[in-house]
């Protein structure tokens, strides 16, 4: 439905628009489409007063199937985007959502500088190991052996490890989902979007056509056996021995968000008055 | 090599940051009431309804028309399903009662719901016919053990009465396989690269 | 019948083809073959190539499809020729539709001719497309599906590939060469899908009534390893292969990707290296860091990473340093439209960096061209120590060709590397300013010669300096070492006489061409300029190519008109320049330029249609 005048209560259909994802059949954001929807109706938010700022891939096409706001920016930059809009209207939710290429590699730089920046954005990263829409070349998070023909026999070079860089740079709230279980996952964003600050979800999406192995996935992902922690330590402790594959939330931290004031207090006059001799 | 269960990705090792895992989850609650047991059941066919309608909307999309409009149907038959629990309810399209606990089964997604992952653009109707099928088979199962472990005796008739259903359900699809040749060892054969856009 | 022409030079031969026949499309013939989810289309296409190589004749593929990474609506259009093809046809004489899915998608690359084109259908499809019944072309519709599993289970692509081959003129034993020459898999699974060849070859046979005139086998079959099968990205990997390049560090883009995963393992077998960077900004600067050290080096991308390069490639330029960037060019602006075509990054390639900034712009003019010119572009770069841009774009790079084989390699390119100063010579100065404008490069790791290289202004010796005859003596130097290069005669293409001119650059070349051709047989004479050497531009030999002309048209595939701008911008061209340009993502046809052509004669010089008709140069 794309009529913008719903009327509360929303249910999770409320927030997905008419267009027919073109992802592969099998791909795991299908499900991570439900569950964004699914999240947003636990919120209850008007889907009016939300916005999804992607960048470019498979996963950044999302915008179009959600019946928010949407930015379909440039490679690598959604979060750069994302900053921007929610600095100059605060009082809208705004998600930022991407691929494991668009967001670790090109959008490295960024990832850093905005875990450290803790503006209260939720960043939804679909991680499914491989560069899908150009046809499987290896991802920062891709295993250093896996072979591709960008690089024959593999990058040889260590997968990147998302959530110790979120948690080292001042993410406020650090979690991994999973796109088989679609409802654990809306849980968690919704959780996500309600923690102020910085939150990131790494939600692991499995590529059935580049990377067809991954439907064993859904046999090696398991609960955190932990409860969350607020202790960035703690947190640190146990994300450095993670297996990849520890579903939920593991670090909601207290960081303030950032914040500027952005009330008037001069008017133009008494501005340019400094000037007049 | 990328399957094996993986060591630390990080490459810490220090175990004490971790308590050992609990081997046994606490059980889901069971139904406590008729109202509840159907406020289930309806949620699972409405989560089936929606879930078969996006698979009919993938096929399409990828030019597969005939398995969408397997899915199409499945859609509608479990649609008539939820319609004919309101109705024996009594309840209003949109005010089943919402009992706000967790559901009783044990996957991540309901029993009846065919996961998105076992899609493929080249399917034929046999595969999905066997997803329909696992699906209905998974529904009887949860009633039969929600019948089992019933609190009263007319929840645990209820249940049966939806297991029977879903064994006829079962039934029908298995008849229906039968009449159609499953496809042969090269159906997900495609000679043509994937293509690519961005 | 004109002979075959057994010249190795594509472009004497497609002259004389064009000038003996009227036009190459005189004697070859279009063909799609379109279906969707898994019928292979892409590959049928691909073996008709191939099949047509090994009967002896030329041909280009295009491939086109729905967004869908698999299963997606797909077509596979290819013209064969006796003569090397450069462009599409006006319309398609057949079309092969395994199923009628989406089909509408293509309606505007597969133009159908009313009253000669034939459709060939699947009975069991269902209903045909309105639009396709509207053509005006004739419809046959055989049991496509049934047929493939009556022979034995094998796929439906090959019964389209034996009716689609056949109908062409096609032999059978070429066909079959093709499919045994491409299978990978066992043994066991060939056998129904030739048998499934074989059946669709005997099809051809029950379409009945008037055909398309089909091709006419060649008098000879070319000598073995005279001719390649090649993509426009593959054959620009094998061009800086031969200029020398042995490193590149790259980021996956559309449509460039392929250029970079055919040059990944070649390098590595030549004892180079291929690095897949984060980014289109560390690319960039990856290679400047191996050329600094001494290697050639390369990157390829589309408009969206050139975008991103431009400050690395301004450090080249400031600090000299050889490199060359390859843009495939696509729909713009910003994410524009991927996997089409376009020329719309001339204006950026020629202009688009701060500060005065002096670079190297090249454009290959059809898919064999790509190698050349690359491989013209990396020694270029490191003759004159300044980066290089190569504009091919995505019709050129996804297409596949049949091209006259290369001659055989020559040595790669020779940077001007220094040796130590001679004994109280004094300490060595990098960017002494020579009569040539190229000083001598050192080479880290050569003793007597060190220097820090340095985006900043710098003097002769390669120390910062802010004053101005440092910063007037280096802008001269490096504006002075691309414009008194000798370039010989690659600048440009420059084909016919007459008192008209048509110019153009890149993929667009091949329908000018062909257009031109079919102009003079009506009687209207044309000079043709394919510019090749965009940056620097030699207005001086410009102007000479352009003597005796009256009127020029400057056609180009974007929206803005960038050549025409460009060209007026920088040199004088005579009497009222004007333009024939529009966006992706459809090409220029020769049968629309032609009939531009024709307007513009008589609307600038109604004397031109007396004019007598004059052979190709």
């Amino acid at each position: 439905m794309n009529d913008m005048t719903l009327p509360p209560p929303f249910t999770a259909g409320d927030y997905k628009s008419d267009y027919k994802p073109i992802w592969c059949p099998g791909c795991g954001d299908y499900t991570v489409l439900g569950a964004l929807t699914k999240a947003m109706a636990l919120l209850q938010r008007p889907p009016h007063e939300v916005a999804v700022v992607s960048g470019i891939g498979c996963s950044s096409r999302i915008p179009a199937y959600t019946n928010c706001y949407g930015f379909h920016g440039v490679h690598g930059r959604a979060l750069a985007a994302g900053t921007g809009l929610k600095m100059a209207r605060p009082e809208l939710t705004v998600v930022v959502a991407g691929g494991d290429g668009d967001g670790y590699s090109i959008g490295g730089n960024h990832f850093l500088h905005a875990c450290r920046r803790n503006v209260d954005i939720t960043y939804l990263v679909m991680d499914n190991h491989v560069y899908g829409m150009t046809k499987g070349q290896a991802s920062p998070t891709t295993e250093p052996d896996w072979d591709n023909k960008l690089s024959p026999g593999g990058t040889g070079v260590r997968a990147f490890h998302p959530l110790v860089i979120a948690l080292a740079s001042g993410a406020n709230f650090v979690a991994r989902a999973f796109s088989g279980d679609p409802n654990g996952t809306a849980e968690i964003i919704a959780q996500a979007i309600r923690h102020p600050g910085f939150s990131f979800v790494e939600i692991l999406s499995p590529c059935v056509t580049f990377r067809p192995e991954q439907r064993k996935w859904r046999d090696l992902v398991h609960p955190a056996p932990v409860a969350e922690t607020d202790d960035p330590a703690r947190a640190a402790r146990r994300i450095m021995t993670d297996d990849g594959f520890n579903i939920g939330v593991l670090y909601a931290g207290s960081r303030t968000q950032y914040e500027r004031a952005r009330v008037a207090s001069a008017t133009l006059d008494e501005i340019e008055a400094e000037y007049a001799l | 090599m990328s399957t094996t269960k993986p060591a630390s990705v990080a490459g810490g090792t220090d175990r004490d940051a971790l308590e050992p895992p609990t081997d046994n989850p606490l059980p889901p609650l069971m139904p406590q009431s008729i109202e509840e047991l159907m406020a289930q059941a309806l949620a699972m066919e409405r989560e089936a309804v929606a879930r078969y309608g996006e698979l009919a909307d993938m096929m399409e999309t990828h030019n597969n028309p005939e398995v969408a409009a397997l899915f199409r149907k499945m859609a509608g038959y479990e649609a008539l399903h939820a319609e004919r629990i309101l109705a024996d309810m009594g309840w209003v399209e949109d005010e089943p009662p919402l009992t706000g606990k967790p559901p009783s089964w044990l996957t991540a997604e309901a029993p009846e719901t065919v996961p998105v992952e076992e899609m493929h653009y080249l399917m034929h109707p046999w595969h999905a016919l066997q997803l329909a099928l696992a699906a209905e088979q998974r529904a009887q199962e949860f009633f039969t053990r929600l019948a089992a472990d019933a609190a009263t005796d007319a929840i645990r008739r209820a249940a049966e009465e939806m297991r029977d259903e879903e064994a006829e359900h079962v039934e029908l699809l298995q008849k229906w396989l039968a009449k159609v040749s499953p496809p042969g060892p090269d159906w997900a054969v495609d000679p043509d690269p994937p293509r690519y856009l961005d | 019948m004109p002979a075959v022409p057994t010249s190795h030079c594509a472009c004497a031969a497609a002259a004389a083809a064009r000038a003996s026949s009227g036009g190459a499309g005189a004697r070859s013939y279009s063909l799609a073959v379109a279906g969707s989810g898994g019928a292979g289309v892409m590959t049928a296409g691909t073996l008709l190539l191939d099949a047509a190589a090994r009967a002896g004749h030329h041909g280009l593929m295009v491939r086109t499809s729905g967004p869908q990474i698999r299963g997606g609506e797909a077509a596979a259009l290819l013209r064969l020729s006796p003569s090397p093809v450069e462009t599409l046809d006006d319309g398609f004489q057949l079309l092969l539709a395994v199923d009628w899915l989406n089909l509408t998608r293509f309606a505007d690359e597969i133009p159908l001719v009313k009253g000669s084109s034939l459709i060939v259908g699947d009975s069991d499809a269902g209903d045909v497309p309105e639009a396709l019944l509207a053509s005006g072309s004739r419809l046959v519709q055989l049991p496509l599906k049934k047929a493939a599993k009556a022979a034995g289970g094998g796929w439906v692509n090959m019964i389209a590939l034996g009716i689609a081959g056949t109908l062409a003129g096609l032999p059978a034993e070429a066909l079959e060469a093709a499919l045994r020459a491409s299978w990978r898999r066992g043994d066991d699974t060939l056998a129904p899908n030739l048998a499934a060849l074989q059946r669709g070859i005997t099809m051809a046979g029950e379409v009945g009534g008037e055909r398309p005139v089909p091709l006419v086998a060649p008098p000879a079959l070319p000598a073995p390893g005279s001719r390649w099968l090649i993509s426009g990205n593959e054959a620009a990997g094998c061009g800086a292969l031969r200029g020398g390049v042995r490193f590149v560090a790259a980021y996956p883009i559309t449509p460039a990707t392929e250029l970079l995963e055919s040059m990944a393992p070649a390098l590595a077998r030549l004892g180079g290296s291929l690095l897949q960077a984060e980014d289109e900004l560390a690319s960039v600067n990856m290679i400047i860091g191996a050329s600094y050290g001494g290697v050639p080096s390369l990157t390829a991308t589309a408009g969206p990473g050139l975008a991103l390069m431009t400050e690395g490639i301004g450090l080249a330029v400031a600090a000299e340093v050889p490199i060359v960037v390859v843009d495939v060019m696509r729909g713009g602006p910003s994410t524009g439209i991927p996997a089409k075509s376009e020329q719309s990054d001339l204006s950026f390639a020629v202009d688009g960096l701060h500060g005065d900034a002096p670079r190297l712009v090249l454009a290959p003019t059809s898919v064999a061209d790509c190698l050349p010119t690359t491989e013209w572009a990396v020694r270029l770069a490191e003759a004159l120590q300044a980066p290089a841009l190569v504009l091919s774009d995505q019709f050129m790079g996804q297409s596949r060709a049949v091209i006259d084989a290369p001659p055989p390699p020559a040595e790669p390119a020779r940077r001007l590397f220094a040796e130590a100063p001679a004994e109280g010579a004094g300490p060595y100065k990098r960017y002494l300013d020579t009569e040539s404008g190229v000083s001598p490069m050192a080479r880290p790791g050569t003793p007597g010669t060190v220097y820090t290289a340095d985006g900043l202004e710098h003097s002769e010796r390669g120390i910062p300096s802010s004053q101005a005859a440092d910063h007037r003596r280096q802008l001269d130097k490096r504006a002075r070492k691309l414009d008194r290069h000798d370039y010989g005669p690659r600048w440009a293409d420059v084909e016919g006489s007459g008192e008209l001119a048509v110019v153009t650059f890149g993929s667009t070349t091949g329908a000018v061409r062909e257009a031109a051709a079919r102009a003079a047989a009506g009687g209207l004479a044309l000079r043709v300029i394919s510019l090749r050497l965009l940056a620097p531009l030699r207005t001086a030999e410009l102007e000479a190519a352009l003597e005796g002309v009256r009127e020029v048209l400057v056609v180009e595939l974007n929206h803005g008109g960038q050549l025409l701008r460009y060209l007026r911008s920088r040199c004088d061209l005579p009497g009222r320049p004007r333009g024939l340009h529009r966006g992706g993502p459809l090409p220029w046809r020769p049968g629309e330029l032609a009939a531009a052509f024709a307007g513009w004669a008589a609307a600038v010089d109604p004397r031109a249609l007396r004019h007598p008709v004059e052979t190709a140069a």
